[in-house]
């Protein structure tokens, strides 16, 4: 078989990611049509950049959740096909068996494994892993920056202390110190987990309770329920038989993540909170000075329920829009992780290990490391243009 | 100002030891003085022959004292061996125990030897520093200047057509990590592939001699991704002092809009980026070992990386505390600077 | 060249001017016009919204990216603005006309020497050399009555006070001694006091220089003090011109009426004579009524006339170029008198619920706010020895300028901060050291405050109803939500708001009604005390009346015992009982209503008489003017408090005022002083104030 021509490949791909499209289209079209009914999200499609960089980011959040479902793709993420090693983009396979796609439509790596499969797995793990570690700096930078721009005094100067702590170490030397083997032995990473992954459940469990503290009826079984659910899902994710932390026997145990990624997710999470933190104590020192918050406290309201319920609602705005922006930030940090290769395994097809796989014959061939890179830099981009478009509509009101 | 400074100063102090302590204790936590004895010794090290490896060391000390030691404000260990000798961090090979120091950490300018280079940590650093410094400074000639401008262009007319496109350029360029662009910068200006060919792929010539072919490729990727970030800041700087009362009282007073940017607005908004751009010094330095692993040039950054990946203990502390120290009095340069920029803060 | 011209300084005529957004054209000023003649000074009044300034920065032709004029012209000198190129309109600006702000210190360059941006201005339009450009700023910051003025030329902005910021800000203006000065609010920022002098100062630099003023303000009063012609505007239109006298004494239109009798003026009376307020809201500009704008609030209103065509001004046969836009002036029985409002029985003040017994309130502050470390820490005394009484379903009024303690008071009562000394006794119980987090449900209850700026006042991201949901669940009222919510609603009654507000958030509402809303929130709880902090001094004139009443008539209803915190004495005299006067922390005066307003006065609350702005022609004021600005409370003077600016400290013998706090004198029936003045010089004391005999 010859090898397709350029027009060819991008037809087979625009082809390939016709469950994409689809998506797309549905979700720009409803959301249009009620625009004027969802808030903020609704003005987003106001705004050009916004609507670029939501469409951006929206087509690799369906490519991660298709290409999850063996959508999409075409091969084998791992697989290795003999003779199809550096194979430039469009090239057939030698021999193809019965129902297996015929081409590498962006060619193959230096381990003969088909670059666009790569591509669209390695999507998926940055759609999983770079929001949730996100939220959860977010959880912890809100739960530590409230009572410290609240309070201010002692407590903000150990708190901001710690943060500046953090913020004047290199970013690398931290992940390197975090994540090599040797330290995962020690179970630190593990540890850090315990801690880190209480700060959801502390922040929920504060926030209902503050709401809720009069009415003590509806309080304790909402309080129950909720964090017992929530400790169960926690207790879960940190406990895993045969690591350090292993408190709930295997039956109870939901879900077991791997615990490369555990690692890679704890200190990502732990690099980006005290940033979360700073903005956050900003905010609840500029918004403490408020008529309403003199207000809540003047009608005996906790601390608690006026940085959560009279605070924070008040601080979303620029909150929504450095969300936005740190996931993308997030995602350059999966992508250096990987790019070290660190904590992910060297197989995995996220983009920052295929772009280190790529570069060392980088001079020769093209298409393993620019295919990723390209991938990275427009969902990072997409990002950034949304939270562009969000904090210039969030002003225009 | 002096007491100021003073109080800066003592809050770095305190930073800088907490920092060094966190990374002495990762350094020497057990598997990574497990792996030490056995690459130094054999890999076949029984757990007792490990154990007396590092009781020899001293390793096995409460982490406060050996923390002690290596900054040199405890004496070194010493260990008596059977046969009678005695060794010691201070005693250099040869040297008879009576004669050397009792103390002998950072603070006396031991740093200690590095097992992968094979050579005292003090001189690997300084050499390997020099390098790194050479690249920040044409990346700080370049980036600078050029993020400056960018973002005074845009946010002197905010919405305007040369705003929108300046932003987009600056959106892109933060977008683009290190080692995105860098791979995208060589793939189309050195590789055979595209054939432009114009700048070399790696850096590992700009060592020796640095010239515009081997050097420039790696001074733009680090300077893209910090470029785009202060020239964001800059722009929103510049945008919101645009908007500020006095400008529209000079505006009125009759001063031409080359003189109203010049003069009153420039110095207000330049108050913001100047903090941003010396907070960038811990960003730099991730780009730092991005693009020296990257462009093969064996500065500090891939010191660093060497050293990590090598369980070089003694190394790795060096190279910390050094970036460290850097990013802690880039932060005061920024405190000062900020007092000297911004007259509203009075410093009695 | 600058006399050759004899015409009107400045002529507009017929000026439309609209903003445009995404959605909508909205006309901002229709129909305009207005001229000045040399030397005149015309006051431009409205309420907020209604496009004052907007016409201010038409004339500088500055109306930013989305304002455009859309009809007339601005004529300056005879040359006409809206045509002129940027080069053209860039010398005219500052060298011709000149402007000064509402903010003095946000119209000052924060990075440059006061110096340097005085002397650009005669640098760009005289070219003069910076030797000569010095001089000049050294004279003209001399002219503004600054003290050492070679220091102040070499200072920052941020050192100096909001008065002399203000000053400087007129100084530069008047560098290159323009034609005609517009001023948009100048003094709304500046204390009372601080307002009276930097009035005075205009008032007699405009006569030196020559210059025609443009004088924009909301406060009626300030008016009459400053200008000689003034032209009252309403939702984007002119609605009435004229002379003060004209405008004043024979106003002929019904919004000007309206203005006039919604402003406590002396004579009002909360019982007797209350004041009336505007019915219903500021139209929105793109819901402005057809025909007439004032039409549904007009008690004149004729249906199919008002509302059938635009209207355009007419003059008033008689006055000298005195015109309304209203088709029925000459119907209306202009004299005719005011329907007297609903008269009401004074509330009798009943028992003691509240004393204050030598309260004090130090503050310790590190003496450098930014870098300031342990050790150095200054004292700042807040509060120094309060003590009264409050009684049941009485008014106490708290008057002070910035700086004079009485927020700090409303803390300490509050339970925000617990006293340093003294006791305040709520039933005979003390709750001076109780925090607010220590107090229980009942006495936070009982305990409520209004806050000053309604737009901050209701938290932004929660509907109404649920706000006043929330303190009433905190308050334990009402057993489940279903009861509370019916309550809620019937709050929302006693405020006056229609039941829809329920589900609304605050930023659908207006300044009035969050006010409200703010007021309903603290009557939650059956409130027994109701601190009210300036709770109307950032509302409209027209909405302020309102507010206060309705304050007024919950008090009667629930004999709440109010203090009502303000600076502005006029509204203190209308509606108080009792008014308690501070200066620096400390009780200056204290007495009933007729007992301070009346001779004789502590010093201070004289000149405080004297320095609020009456809008009644027949009113004669004493003119007292005070020296400099009000002393930090970081760093208060010696002796007396007031002692800086007293103008009777000569009559006390032996320096006293500057060696000792004085003494609390009783001058009988409850009304205390504290001053040195011996009594020979207090009862020589005369009225600030005085009411001409018509």
């Amino acid at each position: 078989m010859e090898p397709l021509s350029w027009i060819e490949i991008i037809t087979r791909v625009l082809l390939q990611f016709t469950p994409v499209w689809l998506s797309l289209v549905i979700l720009f079209v409803l959301s249009i049509t009620y625009k004027r009914k969802l808030g903020l999200y609704g003005k987003l499609f106001d705004s050009t950049i916004g609507m670029i960089g939501f469409a951006l980011v929206m087509f690799w959040v369906f490519t991660g959740i298709f290409g999850s479902f063996g959508m999409i793709v075409t091969h084998d993420a791992l697989a290795q096909v003999s003779g199809m090693k550096n194979e430039l983009p469009g090239a057939p396979l030698p021999n193809p068996d019965e129902g297996q796609y015929p081409y590498y439509l962006f060619g193959g790596d230096n381990l003969a494994r088909d670059v666009f499969s790569r591509m669209v797995k390695g999507a998926w793990i940055v759609v999983q892993i770079a929001p949730l570690a996100t939220l959860f700096a977010f959880m912890v930078g809100i739960t530590l920056g409230l009572p410290a721009g609240y309070y201010g005094g002692r407590l903000d100067t150990f708190l901001s202390f710690l943060a500046n702590l953090i913020l004047a170490f290199p970013v690398i030397l931290l992940f390197y110190l975090l994540v090599t083997p040797e330290i995962v032995e020690t179970g630190i990473p593990s540890y850090m987990a315990t801690v880190l992954f209480v700060f959801p459940l502390v922040f929920v469990g504060v926030l209902l309770n503050s709401r809720y503290k009069t009415q003590p009826n509806i309080r304790a079984p909402l309080l129950i329920g909720v964090l017992g659910i929530m400790g169960w899902l926690y207790l879960s994710l940190i406990s895993e038989i045969g690591s350090k932390v292993a408190v709930l026997p295997g039956f109870l145990d939901l879900f077991d993540i791997p615990s490369g990624i555990l690692v890679v997710f704890v200190s990502v999470v732990f690099v980006n909170s005290p940033t979360v933190f700073r903005i956050v104590r900003g905010l609840a020192m500029d918004i403490k000075t408020r008529d309403y918050v003199a207000a809540a406290q003047t009608r005996g309201e906790g601390p608690w329920y006026i940085m959560l319920w009279e605070i924070l609602p008040n601080a979303r705005g620029p909150l929504i829009v450095d969300f936005c922006l740190r996931i993308g930030y997030t995602t350059i940090l999966l992508g250096t992780l990987g790019f070290f290769g660190l904590g992910l395994s060297p197989e995995s097809p996220d983009w920052g290990t295929t772009i280190n796989d790529g570069r060392r014959l980088l001079q020769i061939y093209l298409h393993p490391a620019i295919v990723p890179a390209l991938s990275l830099l427009s969902m990072v981009l997409g990002l950034n243009l949304l939270a562009d478009g969000l904090r210039e509509e969030s002003l225009r009101d | 100002m002096g007491l100021f400074i003073l109080r800066r100063v003592g809050v770095m102090i305190l930073t800088g030891l907490c920092l060094t302590f966190l990374v002495f204790t990762l350094t020497n936590l057990y598997p990574n003085l497990e792996k030490l004895a056995k690459t130094q010794g054999n890999f076949r090290m029984s757990d007792e022959e490990v154990t007396s490896f590092l009781e020899r060391g001293g390793y096995l000390q409460p982490m406060v004292v050996k923390y002690g030691e290596w900054l040199g404000v405890l004496p070194s260990y010493r260990h008596e061996n059977a046969d009678g000798s005695i060794q010691g961090r201070c005693i250099l090979p040869g040297q008879a125990p009576e004669e050397a120091p009792e103390f002998c950490g950072v603070l006396q300018g031991y740093w200690g030897f590095s097992t992968v280079f094979k050579d005292e940590v003090g001189s690997i650093v300084a050499t390997r520093l020099g390098l790194t410094g050479k690249l920040m400074f044409w990346v700080m000639v370049l980036m600078v200047p050029s993020a400056l401008i960018l973002g005074v262009l845009s946010g002197m007319n905010e919405g305007s057509k040369t705003d929108r496109t300046l932003s987009t350029v600056a959106i892109t360029t933060t977008a683009t990590p290190e080692y995105v662009s860098g791979v995208i910068l060589i793939a189309v200006f050195a590789s055979s592939a595209v054939g432009l060919k114009w700048f070399k792929g790696t850096a590992t010539s700009a060592m020796e001699d640095a010239n515009f072919e081997n050097f420039f490729l790696p001074v733009l990727t680090i300077s893209l991704y910090g470029m785009g970030y202060i020239a964001r800041m800059t722009r929103a700087s510049m945008a919101e002092v645009m908007t500020a009362q006095y400008i529209r009282t000079a505006r009125l007073k009759g001063v031409s809009f080359p003189n109203i940017v010049v003069k009153h607005a420039l110095r207000n908004a330049l108050i913001a980026p100047f903090t941003v751009i010396m907070l960038q010094f811990p960003w730099l330095l991730n780009g730092v070992v991005i693009v020296e692993t990257l462009f093969n040039y064996k500065g500090f950054g891939w010191t660093l990386v060497q050293a990590a990946s090598n369980n070089d203990i003694e190394l790795l502390l060096g190279v910390s505390v050094v970036s460290v120290f850097v990013v802690l009095v880039t932060q005061l340069i920024s405190d000062i600077g900020y007092v000297y920029l911004n007259p509203r803060i009075s410093v009695s | 060249m600058k006399d050759s011209y004899d015409g009107p300084i400045l002529e507009i005529d017929t000026l439309s001017i609209s903003f445009f957004t995404r959605l909508r054209e909205i006309p901002a000023v229709m129909d305009f016009s207005v001229s000045v003649m040399p030397g005149e000074a015309v006051g431009l009044v409205g309420e907020s919204g209604c496009g004052k300034s907007t016409v201010a920065l038409g004339v500088m032709q500055d109306l930013g990216k989305n304002g455009r004029i859309v009809g007339g012209s601005i004529k300056f000198k005879g040359r006409n603005l809206n045509e002129m190129s940027q080069e053209e309109l860039r010398k005219i600006r500052g060298s011709e006309i000149a402007m000064i702000y509402q903010e003095p210190m946000a119209s000052l360059n924060p990075a440059m020497k006061i110096g340097r941006q005085l002397m650009e201005v005669p640098m760009i339009h005289r070219g003069s050399s910076e030797k000569e450009a010095y001089e000049r700023a050294l004279q003209v910051v001399t002219d503004v009555k600054l003290p050492d003025p070679k220091r102040i030329l070499d200072a920052y902005p941020h050192q100096l006070s909001g008065g002399q910021q203000q000053r400087i800000v007129i100084a530069m203006a008047l560098m290159a001694e323009p034609s005609l000065l517009i001023l948009d609010e100048p003094t709304t920022a500046l204390d009372v006091t601080v307002e009276a002098a930097v009035v005075e100062l205009v008032k007699e630099l405009g006569k030196k220089y020559g210059t025609s003023m443009l004088f924009i303000s909301h406060n009626l009063g300030l008016v009459l003090e400053t200008c000689d012609r003034l032209c009252v505007m309403y939702s984007g239109e002119a609605v009435e011109r004229g002379s003060i006298k004209d405008v004043f004494d024979e106003m002929q239109h019904p919004y000007t009426q309206a203005l006039f009798r919604s402003i406590p003026l002396p004579g009002a009376d909360k019982n007797a004579r209350p004041l009336r307020a505007i019915p219903g809201n500021f139209p929105l500009p793109h819901e402005r009524p057809p025909g007439c704008n004032f039409s549904p609030r007009c008690d004149y209103f004729e249906a199919g006339r008002c509302d059938a065509q635009d209207i355009k001004m007419q003059a008033v046969p008689g006055n000298d170029r005195h015109a309304t836009r209203c088709l029925k002036f000459q119907e209306i029985d202009w004299n005719a008198p005011i329907e007297a409002g609903d008269q009401t029985q004074k509330g009798e003040p009943g028992r003691v619920v509240l004393k204050i017994d030598n309260l004090k309130k130090y503050y310790e502050v590190a003496a450098n706010a930014l870098f300031g470390g342990a050790g150095e820490t200054k004292v700042v005394k807040a509060n120094e020895t309060l003590s009264f009484e409050a009684r049941e379903s009485e008014t106490l009024a708290i008057v002070g300028e910035s700086g004079c303690g009485k927020s700090t008071f409303a803390k300490v009562l509050m339970g925000l901060e617990t006293a340093t000394e003294g006791q305040i006794l709520l039933d005979n119980r003390n709750i001076e050291a109780t925090p607010i987090e220590a107090r229980d449900t009942q006495t936070i209850a009982d305990v409520q405050m209004v806050f000053q700026n309604p737009f901050d006042t209701l938290n932004p991201s929660m509907s109404v109803g649920r706000q006043i949901i929330r303190a009433l669940e905190v308050f334990g009222i009402g057993k489940n939500e279903g009861e509370r919510r019916k309550r809620m609603l019937e709050l929302l009654d006693l405020v006056k708001l229609p039941r829809a507000f329920a589900d609304r958030m605050p930023r659908q509402l207006s300044g009035g009604q969050k006010q409200r809303v703010g007021i309903a929130r603290a009557f939650a709880g059956n409130a027994r005390i109701v601190v009210a902090d300036e709770p109307v001094s950032a509302l409209d004139v027209s909405v302020q009346a309102a507010v206060t009443d309705l304050l007024m008539e919950i008090q009667r209803e629930q004999k709440t015992t109010l203090l009502f915190i303000s600076h502005d004495l006029s509204i203190v005299r209308y509606l108080s009982d009792r008014v308690m006067v501070m200066y620096l922390g400390h009780v200056v005066e204290l007495g009933s209503t007729d007992q301070v307003f009346s001779p004789p006065y502590h010093p201070y609350t004289e000149a405080l008489l004297s320095a609020v702005p009456i809008a009644d022609t027949s009113v004669e004021k004493k003119h007292i003017v005070l020296e400099g600005d009000i002393p930090s409370a970081m760093n208060p003077p010696s002796g007396c408090p007031f002692q800086t600016r007293c103008r009777w400290k000569s009559e006390v013998p032996g320096g006293l005022c500057e060696k000792e706090v004085p003494p609390v004198r009783q001058l009988g029936d409850g009304h205390q002083i504290k001053c040195h003045l011996p009594d020979e010089k207090l009862t020589e004391m005369e009225p600030v104030i005085q009411i001409a005999a018509e």
